[in-house]
């Protein structure tokens, strides 16, 4: 199968490699790019585990295809850690308990990323919206709704 | 098999390109066909795609929607002369799903899938395909061998008022899960008498269907209880529901009626 080339930015870094055409974005980040926080879960578009967020839109990179992302900008739990400090997301993950196998975990924190960077304030009925697209089957989601509103309330007292 | 992309700046050039080759099928947003592709679909080996702007476009004229075919569930969604028909769109999957589906590929969605298109089936929508404006009804009739390798361009359809439109998912799973069924009713009523009906099931065959019985019986009558009672004697009339794994053809066919009454007598 024909090599296609494919340039975008990953978390900021300008990032070009050769693609199988047709291959998914998931296939590309995970075994050309090496940024293992994407995780394959179901590959049909209902566990929301390979959730990224593209051009500042949460989807699935399971079922988005490699080469149709050329020149996008593209953002994974890999680059949500400054050196030495977690995201007020991961932290508030890790805080109160919101991860257990850890499986669901970097597509519910980048569902939960594209909730935070459009609404900082949202509401329970928000987060459990916001994450409905995501399926967690042993922390239970009690856990991660509070987590996300953990790290909202964490981000507006950093900001005031 | 190894799959491949071909895209094009032009609708013409990827109906083209589907022409050319049996093998291809037209991607809009992947959640059906990238899917099929995940789950070892082999018959076909090439997606074809047109980044055409037009299949994006949305036109707002005299009481009137053009919505291009490529449009997202999201834009749909975000676009605030829209708002009547938000809730079908926003009825489709998860915030990732709505992001990426598409109109165009809503319309090709087999049961349970496609609760757009049940919208926009009792929206009495037209369909333009290659140049020739398509009714919804004969575009779902046809859409396995007439129409099955069409690309559809853009979708027409009279934006109502909101006491008119009305739309209902079942899902088992709250807020979102696959439906039961969902139901698209749009209404209009004079002097207290319901004038015209146009109901949409989803899920009650194997891909949208109208209500006709349901609809003709609901002509002239009051929307209240007693008024709509003949009408949901006849809600199952022509349906075949689909057995799958959220539920039996038998208790789709039992709930219809409670929930077709319940959106009929919304306030």
């Amino acid at each position: 199968m024909a090599r296609v080339p494919v340039q975008f930015t990953l978390n900021g870094e300008e990032k070009a490699e050769f693609v199988e055409s047709g291959v998914t974005l998931l296939k590309a980040l995970r075994d050309k790019i090496g940024d293992m926080s994407v995780k394959g879960g179901c590959q049909q578009g209902t566990c929301g585990s390979c959730s990224v967020i593209i051009d500042g839109e949460l989807r699935l990179s399971c079922l988005t295809l490699a080469e149709s992302c050329n020149g996008a900008a593209i953002e994974t739990t890999g680059g949500l850690a400054e050196p030495g400090a977690l995201h007020p997301l991961q932290h508030a993950f890790a805080d109160g308990f919101a991860t257990q196998c850890g499986f669901c975990t970097p597509g519910m924190i980048m569902a939960a990323k594209a909730l935070l960077d459009r609404n900082p304030s949202p509401s329970r009925e928000d987060v459990v919206e916001a994450i409905s697209g995501n399926i967690c089957r042993c922390t239970g989601y009690e856990p991660i709704i509070q987590a996300i509103l953990d790290a909202s309330r964490a981000n507006s007292l950093s900001v005031a | 098999m190894g799959l491949s992309l071909q895209t094009f700046p032009s609708t013409e050039q990827a109906k083209a390109a589907l022409e050319a080759n049996r093998a291809s099928r037209y991607l809009g947003g992947g959640t059906l066909l990238v899917r099929s592709a995940n789950e070892g679909e082999v018959s076909f080996s090439t997606f074809v795609r047109s980044t055409d702007p037009a299949l994006t476009s949305i036109e707002i004229s005299a009481g009137s929607a053009r919505l291009g075919a490529s449009l997202t569930m999201s834009a749909i969604i975000g676009a605030r002369a829209l708002a009547v028909v938000s809730p079908a769109a926003r009825a489709v999957g998860g915030p990732a799903i709505r992001n990426m589906a598409t109109i165009g590929g809503n319309l090709y969605a087999p049961a349970p899938y496609g609760d757009f298109t049940v919208a926009l089936l009792a929206l009495d929508a037209t369909l333009e395909i290659d140049g020739n404006d398509i009714p919804i009804g004969a575009f779902l009739a046809g859409r396995d061998d007439t129409y099955a390798r069409s690309i559809v361009r853009a979708v027409r359809f009279a934006i109502p008022s909101s006491d008119q439109f009305r739309f209902l998912k079942v899902s088992r799973v709250k807020p979102k899960g696959v439906s039961v069924l969902s139901i698209c009713a749009v209404l209009e009523e004079q002097d207290g008498l319901i004038t015209s009906a146009r109901i949409a099931y989803g899920c009650m065959a194997d891909r949208p269907m109208r209500a006709a019985e349901v609809e003709a019986a609901l002509a002239g009558k009051p929307r209240s209880q007693q008024g709509i009672a003949d009408a949901l004697a006849l809600a199952t009339k022509g349906t075949a529901p689909i057995t799958d794994a959220i539920a039996s053809a038998w208790y789709r066919s039992e709930v219809l009626p409670v929930h077709l009454g319940r959106l009929l007598l919304t306030a």
